[in-house]
């Protein structure tokens, strides 16, 4: 069947079927779907997920002023940025004002998780997509060493240096325990680097590796546990003191601030010297690549972060901005206010939900979080082992977010493209200059590529502003400013009977948002919507698909047997799954599996 | 002295994935250790858990592990014999598993020494917002009795606590077990 979504794309599901999905005996990750027509471009993409559905139940009846320390608990990769959600619904919901040096911390806190999330992903996950490990293994070293010392002053850069990695990797490889790089498509045809571009890259994942231990040493400064960081509704939770000492529990004093000082330093010279010089020579080869777009440059939101005032969360104050662009208009931005009930709404006739009446939205104040695991009847398989899903009915334990009843897409480059479209220089600059440099016009930015180059342009934006945050704080300090939480209105008995409440955040992945009701001093209902909700939306009541289903449309996969190119895309938004695979294998497992059928 | 680490991982929100955190929360309130010897509530934190890892010359991992045994059981392995790998395929870094990390370690040079894994055969790790199973929960005893006794092996002089003693607790109390059950819905 071949037709037209009305968010504009057009679907064809007669080509033969793709299912690619994670081997896990856990519910609650991803899988995807595509259709393939007779040249393996995709004509139709179907993808599905668990979020948390269960969070109101367990939070529900509980003290608001510990939601954060649940909330910590629902990711690994996002655990600061869940808990800034928290503190700041709470804190909106019973109008708590937090310190100047607090809304600082935090704004530390979140820009440090985006230079550590941001490099990690590069690194770690993403990086593996475009750069083939074994062609490192043909590799020049001389050649590698010219290739790097000519993007980037970084000193490791010898011949001699990118031998020892060679080495390295060509005992890991030839151990036949391929370690990081096991089951990969290496040698696939839509790998387009040279040996000498790939043996750099490999060689920053190693440096990656241990530089990412140094950053998030600022969140033990700041958050005091290891590594789940304290939060506090009205604050921070740590005290400073300039010229305490070093002990356990003590204030922070001025050698865990020098510390922190250097770190910055450190995180600003390799993002700068190594994150964005491979990123830009990775994308001169894969720049005639240009899929993935999707929503990407028509239909992006973005809630704002780092509030340059305390406690005024409007667009005067927020860094990054808020606003929404649909149909691709980037001349005219839309207000957001995550407060109207038309605005920001859940839908769930094709997810694994009942709602009282389907055909409608429902604002997250008035959520409702009612599994309901049924098959369509196009469904292949059982609800234990679903072989091919049905996407006319329910597939998804996703639900669709809409803004106004439009998919969007967030993420770093939505806030990038809110930035550039609003003329904002720290962002449109280094766009424009990324752009000329690759000699590439600004629709080359709404790609899979782009989405990719603009978490990096994010990773060098969050490291300078985590110097200007450090040097807020310290001007603070030195002032004699030292406050950090506001316990005013600490005890229930000062809170109203009854509240609501909206916090936000833009995760390094994208916005996030967290509604609160309280009532008698207890939480009556908690939900939070997260980025992946609405990147990895099923389709709505109108038939629209999602950021993840529309940015897969029209890709051609070089081997269908290796789906490289969907793992691509969907790796450029930096998906987030519930966090349960710490269940350690004792076969270790492949992690996704490819059925053609 | 040499650096000894017990990680507890898993998630707390998913029934038996929670095992490995509240057995070395367990491991805190009866124990005291001295000062080489950390015990992390490592919840699902994936390469932020890495440097601990490599810092560690004796590592004790508690984890739900599936073996494929019947529920409950609890397995010891150790060394070599503790599995690692990592894959260039995973959809998510919140895939980044205790695999991976061992594997990152491995390929950095950095394994810990002595490495030992108490693994429980979870039962249910599905059932969001819920505690661990009863025959998960009977085992945190003998995984800490294990650990001890691992511990002691390893020439750590460990005593248990006095009864009246105020322990500070690993994490928030909220999320500690006993204030976590009480709001727990199964």
């Amino acid at each position: 069947m071949n037709f037209a979504t009305p968010n504009g794309f057009n679907l064809d599901d007669s080509g033969r079927r793709m299912v690619v999905d994670p081997v896990t005996r856990i519910e609650g990750h991803m899988r995807c779907e595509v259709n393939l027509d007779s040249n393996n471009v995709i004509r139709n993409a179907v993808s599905s997920g668990t979020m948390w559905r269960g969070l109101e139940i367990i939070l529900k009846g509980r003290d608001p002023r510990d939601a954060w320390a649940f909330c910590e608990r629902i990711c690994g990769v996002c655990t600061g940025t869940h808990a800034l959600a928290s503190v700041r619904t709470v804190e909106n919901a019973l109008g708590i004002k937090i310190p100047n040096n607090a809304n600082i911390i935090r704004n530390l806190m979140q820009a440090t998780l985006y230079a550590h999330d941001h490099l990690v992903h590069f690194y770690h996950l993403h990086a593996l997509d475009w750069v083939d490990v074994v062609s490192t293994l043909k590799a020049d070293p001389k050649a590698t060493s010219a290739l790097a010392q000519s993007i980037s002053p970084w000193p490791n850069s010898s011949p001699g240096y990118f031998s020892d990695v060679q080495a390295k990797l060509q005992r890991f490889i030839s151990s036949g325990q391929l370690g990081p790089f096991m089951n990969g498509y290496w040698g696939n045809p839509a790998y387009l680097l040279p040996p000498e571009a790939n043996l750099m890259a490999v060689a920053h994942y190693l440096e990656a590796l241990d530089f990412q231990r140094e950053i998030v040493k600022i969140h033990t400064v700041f958050g005091g546990k290891n590594p789940h960081p304290n939060w506090l509704v009205g604050g921070m939770a740590c005290a400073i003191n300039l010229d305490g000492p070093m002990a356990a529990g003590a204030p922070v004093n001025i050698v865990q601030l020098n510390l922190v000082s250097d770190i910055i330093d450190r995180t600003i010279k390799f993002i700068d010297e190594v994150y964005l010089p491979d990123l830009t020579a990775i994308a001169s080869f894969y720049k005639g690549w240009d899929f993935g777009g999707g929503l990407a440059g028509k239909n992006i939101l973005s809630y704002g972060e780092f509030p340059g005032k305390a406690n005024d969360y409007s667009n005067n104050s927020l860094l990054m901005p808020r606003g929404a662009i649909i149909n691709g208009n980037l001349n005219e931005i839309h207000d957001v206010d995550l407060t109207d009930p038309d605005q920001v709404q859940e839908f769930v006739d094709h997810s694994w939900y009942t709602y009282p009446d389907e055909a409608k939205g429902l604002h997250p104040w008035a959520g409702v979080t009612e599994p309901n695991f049924v098959l369509g009847p196009k469904t292949i398989g059982t609800k234990t082992n679903i072989k091919q899903l049905d996407e006319d009915a329910k597939y998804s334990f996703i639900k669709a977010a809409r803004w106004r009843g439009q998919a969007m897409e967030v993420g770093p480059l939505s806030r990038f493209t809110l930035g550039y479209a609003m003329g904002i220089a720290e962002f449109k600059d280094p766009v424009d200059r990324l752009l000329t440099n690759l000699k590439l016009p600004l629709a080359a930015l709404f790609t899979t590529l782009g989405r990719t180059a603009a978490r990096g342009l994010e990773a060098s934006w969050a490291a300078h502003h985590m110097r200007r945050f450090f040097d807020q704080l310290m001007a603070n300090l030195a002032a004699g400013d030292l406050a950090t939480a506001n316990t005013d209105k600490w005890d229930p008995s000062t809170w109203p009977a009854d509240a609501k409440g909206v916090g936000f955040a833009e995760a390094p992945r994208g916005a996030l948002g967290h509604w609160i009701h309280i009532k008698d001093a207890k939480i009556e209902s908690y939900q939070a919507v997260v980025p992946t909700t609405w990147n990895g939306s099923p389709r709505d009541p109108s038939g629209s698909i999602g950021a993840f289903e529309a940015a897969l449309l029209n890709t051609p996969l070089a081997d269908p047997n290796q789906p490289l190119e969907i793992l691509r895309t969907l790796h450029s938004f930096d998906p987030c799954l519930a966090c349960s695979t710490h269940v350690i294998a004792p076969d270790g497992g492949e992690l996704i599996s490819v059925k053609v059928r | 002295m040499k650096q000894i680490i017990i990680l507890g991982v898993g998630n707390i929100l998913w029934a038996d994935e929670g095992f490995g955190v509240r057995a070395v929360e367990a491991l805190h309130e009866r124990y005291e250790f001295p000062e080489n010897v950390r015990l992390i509530d490592g919840g699902t934190q994936g390469l932020t858990l890495l440097p601990i890892i490599e810092d560690a010359e004796v590592l004790v991992i508690l984890d739900a592990v599936d073996y494929g045994l019947s529920p409950g059981s609890l397995h010891l392995v150790d060394d070599d014999a503790v599995p690692y790998c990592l894959s260039a395929k995973k959809m998510s870094l919140h895939q980044t598993s205790m695999l991976d990390v061992l594997g990152l370690a491995r390929l950095n040079g950095r394994l810990p020494a002595r490495m030992r894994l108490i693994g429980v055969q979870p039962l249910n790790l599905e059932n969001y917002g819920a505690s661990v199973t009863p025959s998960v929960k009977a085992q945190i005893d003998p995984a800490v009795a294990e650990t001890v006794a691992f511990l002691i092996g390893q020439g750590v002089v460990v005593n248990a606590r006095p009864p009246d003693q105020q322990v500070e607790p690993l994490g928030p109390l909220c999320v500690g077990l006993a204030a976590y059950e009480s709001g727990c819905f199964a």
